[in-house]
């Protein structure tokens, strides 16, 4: 197996396992203010990443990408499989077969233009993008150490907390959706602190 | 030309089932007609997959219009939409109406040769009331 393909293998490991280990605390997020099934949700569409694991990793960068992003829209079943499905995909439509920092950060924001587009959204209406914006600033301001990247992206899930939802389910609630992290916010900024670790090491 | 299609896509399948039941009551059988509910676990969601698959068996060379419910329903509907192949893409369309009004109202009008165009106007029409 090559360099790029352990280490893309190595991804879905940590990415699937940090899902698995925060289902429970993601559904009850997502009881408090959606309808409470995106741990289930996002632990479905991981979990046949993993499965497919060996087959996945083989392939080079955006082939990858493109074919984690396209099982996470198959199998999650909630709006976050279009979401997230797009943003991996739209990554791998971004990404050199070989990338460097610079590539990560141009290609990051590009994915998460196509997030807004998918989701109709903007920067603080309490969703994932409210974490995925402040670390694309990051890295566009050249941060790349994984606990820095971590601290923002976790410090951006808590701002959400005071943020009243405007987008999906959670914005039925009106002002009840204040005082509850967004579940989407708190999932995105477990799986940057997850992918940042093992690019770290790489 | 054969009459639009009509999909009726709801997180739950008894919703769904049901409105395409009152359909085929109140328009008929002469309107192509499918339905989906449930995540690919069986559980209450949506999933792309079959979506995309609700869209062929409702097809016609007319176009297609879906009735969607809450939030992902609708994001996996323009995720299926965009999946579907070059020359089909671009004669589906999501009516923002409601599920089972808006199918009844959509599939009386499509039952009557209406363009999909057509077809989705009325049935957000009828919900703009």
């Amino acid at each position: 197996m090559s360099a790029g393909a352990e280490l893309r293998a190595e991804l879905v490991r940590a990415v699937a396992a940090v899902i698995d280990r925060h289902a429970e605390e993601l559904t009850s997020l997502d009881q408090a203010i959606g309808d409470g099934d995106h741990g289930l949700n996002m632990k479905r569409g991981f979990d046949a990443v993993l499965a497919d694991a060996a087959n996945l990793s083989a392939k080079p960068w955006p082939d990858f990408l493109k074919g984690a992003g396209t099982m996470l829209v198959m199998k999650v079943g909630g709006a976050s499989g279009p979401l997230y499905g797009t943003l991996f995909m739209a990554l791998g439509k971004e990404l050199p077969a070989e990338p460097g920092r610079a590539d990560l950060a141009r290609a990051f924001r590009a994915a998460i233009a196509a997030v807004q587009a998918r989701g109709k959204s903007e920067r603080s209406q309490k969703t994932m993008l409210d974490v995925l914006i402040p670390v694309a600033e990051a890295l566009e301001a050249g941060t790349f150490e994984a606990a820095a990247v971590a601290r923002t992206a976790h410090a951006a899930a808590e701002a959400t907390i005071p943020l009243k939802a405007v987008r999906g389910r959670a914005s039925f609630l009106g002002d009840r959706s204040i005082g509850h992290m967004d579940p989407g916010a708190r999932s995105s900024a477990l799986l940057i602190e997850a992918i940042g670790s093992v690019l770290e090491k790489a | 030309m054969e009459s639009v299609g009509v999909v009726i896509v709801s997180h739950s399948p008894k919703v769904a089932e049901g409105a395409a039941d009152m359909v085929r009551q109140m328009v008929g059988e002469e309107v192509p007609l499918a339905w989906t509910g449930g995540n690919p676990s069986g559980g209450l969601g949506t999933d792309v997959g079959q979506i995309m698959s609700a869209i062929d068996r409702a097809w016609s060379d007319a176009g297609v219009v879906l009735l969607v419910d809450l939030g992902g329903a609708e994001t996996n509907s323009e995720m299926a939409i965009e999946m579907l192949p070059d020359e089909r893409r671009g004669k589906v369309l999501i009516c923002n109406a409601p599920v089972v009004e808006g199918a009844v109202v959509a599939a009386t009008e499509a039952a009557g040769g209406s363009s999909v165009d057509l077809v989705r106007q009325t049935a957000e029409e009828y919900s703009a009331r």
